[in-house]
């Protein structure tokens, strides 16, 4: 190791590897629907690149999770967003382009993405223990 | 890039309840379900609770899954890692509460600490200098060298009001001061005493295993604090997994040229080399530890001089203790004053506990300095098993002292527990409850000195021998009491005349159980009773005829014969055979067996 620039580089390198690794309540938390219903209907590829996305763009502040069913399988892939303090977003049929935007729009430049979202007052039942979790 | 991170344990604890094997098999399951490139194992250090080991924590959700097994592993895999259920049977029992799953750091375990020393441990790969670095690591060693001096680093060190975490709590950064004239011109050393040799401590031990390179970074900013090029760690050879670590970490650093010669491309070089001790307690006493490494036999020689003067190789040197170690980069990047603004007004930052005896959560605790004992025990601790009462916990292990009931909302520093005739020590705490006898405490200590002392010195060797004996006169119901004053004459000469701090200090169980419970000396004593029931030679078993139901249930258990009775008549215990063994209590379903 001859200079800092050396150990900040392989600081960021691993900052998206064990940041993941802490479960602060100030983080933004962005969500993917992941039971039978999301994965057949391409969950996975959105929460890859998701979580891709996030650490490409060293958003420290920003942790993707997955939950189960959210219980509006018609309109999976499902992406919420949780901000602290604010009203959870829910993105639906989403796709890695769409997820891409996502990140670009609402997680950088603070702009949700009106097109994709869920509008408000569909009713969210059957709504997995893990957001019970997730909103403590 | 991970999106989720399965944290298996692999400190002592979690690997000896069977965590190597659940990482193979969750190496297996993802594979299996395609999930190598999405989801990281990683093995680390102690995570603190090891009570409820295996341990397994998954990101992001920071979920906690206790008493994992092998068979365990598939429905992990299937139903949290593939599609986001949690495994609710599998959570830590505390983690789940009526408004569903906590996440890790909401349990009370893990609420009332504060993790500086204990930071990485369990979080991140123990054996992977990236992960270190991924955390900050090595980063006060980069600002130290290039943009502080070494007074600098002594006054940042100073200024933070750090003391030595490994017993008696000497000022670091005075410490340091002292070895630190005539910089350049001497050679000098910079120790680290991982020899934690308390029965019922480990720390230092987890804090090796699951943090090694913290203790690296700090010994290298000591050395150029101090200015020394060599440095060494002590740590005991029953340590293998410690042991093997540091080695990883020590090769990692030196391939990064984090050790070694030009560090940073300064003119700054510094190295580390192990020393394994072979586990003799008085080789964890500074000058003991210092004649080891040199080759020696272990044994303390007078002071002063002191080490910070004529030290190892006569060199000066500076010995700390590993979690003394573990605090140093904290204090470098974040400044004197946030670790001064946690703790009392003399006893700074926060100081890790390893949880025994009679309580729920036995385990790894850091918590501020200034906690009460009631929050560790009750809170953190989870209370006594079975409903039981509290009596009294021992800090400071063999050279350390009881603390009862009526200072359970002491705030917990170094001066507090001093007051009350205890000490810091280096963290063990054993709780104990209202079926242990101090006398016997008091006693196993005693037995514990006995074994390991050096035999360099008369009132120790001599001394701790008979102050046993005096113990084991009184717990046989052979003493008068004209054998308890001599007792504590006999510990105050030992405190006063032994030459290191094992032989000074081994007296304080006895003397601080006869401040606290003297009731308890004297009852052996004058009524030959042992009220706790643990004495075995005060205490007689018997059977309540009005409660005995004749199942023949004891006598056919008693390994000696000594329960007679005919079945469905009430049975007898005959004293002359009865062993005192307490099966007979153990088995007896009707509460009919009691101790008198
Ligand atoms: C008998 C005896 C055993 C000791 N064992 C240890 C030990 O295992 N670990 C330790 O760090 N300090 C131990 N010490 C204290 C050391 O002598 C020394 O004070 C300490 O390592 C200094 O580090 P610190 O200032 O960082 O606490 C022991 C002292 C005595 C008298
Ligand atoms: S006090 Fe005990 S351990 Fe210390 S030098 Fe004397 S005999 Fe050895
Ligand atoms: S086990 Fe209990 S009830 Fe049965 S014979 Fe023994 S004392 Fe009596």
């Amino acid at each position: 190791m001859k200079s800092l620039e050396e150990l900040k580089a392989i600081r960021e390198r691993m900052q998206g590897q064990v940041g993941v690794r802490s479960a602060d309540s100030s983080d933004t938390r962005v969500v993917v629907g992941m039971a039978t219903c999301g994965i057949a209907s391409g969950a996975r590829p959105v929460l890859n690149t998701l979580v891709s996305e996030v650490n490409e763009k060293k958003l420290e502040n920003v942790t993707v999770t997955q939950t189960g069913c959210i219980g509006l399988c018609q309109f999976e892939p499902i992406v919420e967003v949780f901000e602290p303090g604010q009203e959870k977003v829910t993105y639906i049929k989403v796709n890695p382009e769409k997820a891409k935007e996502i990140v670009e729009k609402h997680l950088i430049k603070g702009q949700k993405v009106e097109e994709y979202m869920l509008h408000k007052g569909a009713e969210h039942k059957g709504y997995a223990d893990f957001v019970k979790f997730d909103e403590k | 890039m991970y999106r989720a991170h399965v944290l298996v344990c692999g400190g002592t604890g979690c690997t000896s309840s069977g965590s190597a094997k659940i990482i193979d098999r969750l190496h297996e399951e993802l594979k299996k379900n395609d999930l190598t490139n999405e989801v990281a194992v990683v093995k680390t250090g102690c995570h603190g609770l090891c009570a409820e080991g295996p341990v397994m924590v998954i990101y992001p959700e920071a979920v906690f899954y206790s008493r994992v097994s092998e068979e365990d592993v598939p429905e992990i895999v299937s139903e949290h890692l593939l599609k986001g259920r949690i495994v609710k049977r599998l959570v830590y029992r505390e983690a789940v509460s009526e408004n569903g799953i906590e996440s890790l750091n909401d349990t009370v375990f893990y609420k009332k600490q504060t993790r500086i020393a204990l930071r990485n441990c369990g979080v991140i790969n123990p054996e992977s200098i990236d992960e270190y670095i991924g955390t900050g690591g090595y980063e006060a060693l980069g600002k130290v060298l290039t943009t502080m001096t070494p007074d600098d680093v002594i006054q940042t060190i100073t200024d933070s009001g750090l003391r030595g975490r490994g017993g008696a709590g000497f000022p670091t950064g005075l410490k340091w001061k002292f070895a630190s004239g005539n910089r350049g011109n001497v050679q000098k050393y910079v120790c680290c005493n991982a020899d934690e040799g308390d029965p019922g401590a480990f720390m230092d031990r987890s804090v090796l295993e699951g943090d090694p390179h913290v203790v690296l970074e700090a010994m290298a900013i000591a050395g150029y604090a101090i200015g020394a090029d060599q440095g060494y760690i002590y740590v005991r050879a029953e340590y293998p997994i410690a042991v093997e670590r540091l080695r990883i970490a020590i090769g990692q650093a030196r391939e990064y040229g984090l050790l070694g010669k030009n560090i940073f491309g300064t003119d700054f070089s510094f190295d580390i080399d192990l020393r394994l001790g072979a586990g003799a307690f008085v080789c964890g006493e500074e000058t003991a530890l210092m004649t080891s490494i040199e080759g020696n036999r272990g044994e303390p020689r007078p002071r002063p001089p002191f080490p910070a003067v004529k030290g190892l190789f006569q060199s000066p040197t500076i010995l700390n203790n590993v979690e003394t170690w573990a605090n140093i980069p904290r204090i470098i990047l974040n400044g004197p004053e946030w670790f001064a603004s946690m703790g009392t007004a003399k006893s700074k930052g926060t100081k890790v506990f390893a949880l025994g005896g009679k309580i729920n959560n036995t385990g790894l605790v850091e918590i501020p300095m200034g906690t009460t004992l009631r929050t560790v025990i009750e809170e953190i601790g989870g209370g006594i098993p079975n409903g039981k009462k509290f009596k009294a916990a021992q800090t400071g292990g063999p050279s350390g002292g009881c603390i009862p009931a009526e200072h359970f909302d002491i705030p917990i520093d170094y001066d507090n527990l001093l007051s009350i005739g205890s000490m810091m020590g280096s963290g063990g705490l054993i709780v104990m409850d209202e079926d242990t006898c101090m006398v016997d405490i008091a006693k196993f200590f005693l037995q514990f000195t006995v074994d390991e002392s050096c035999g360099k010195c008369t009132p120790c060797r001599v001394g701790t021998k008979r102050l046993l004996e005096m113990l084991e006169k009184i717990t046989d119901g052979r003493a008068t009491m004209d054998d308890l004053d001599k007792l504590e004459e006999l510990c105050y000469y030992i405190k006063e005349n032994a030459q290191c701090g094992l032989g000074q200090t081994a007296p304080n169980p006895v003397l601080s159980t006869l401040r606290y419970f003297r009731d308890e000396y004297v009852e052996h004593v004058v009524n030959k009773r042992c009220p706790a029931g643990v004495c075995k030679k005060l205490v007689t078993y018997k059977i309540d005829p009005e409660k005995c139901r004749g199942c023949t249930l004891c006598s056919r258990n008693c390994p000696v014969n000594a329960i007679n009775g005919e079945a469905k008549q009430p049975h007898v215990i005959d004293l002359a055979k009865c062993i005192k063994c307490g099966t007979c209590i153990e088995k007896c379903r009707f509460d009919a067996v009691y101790i008198d």
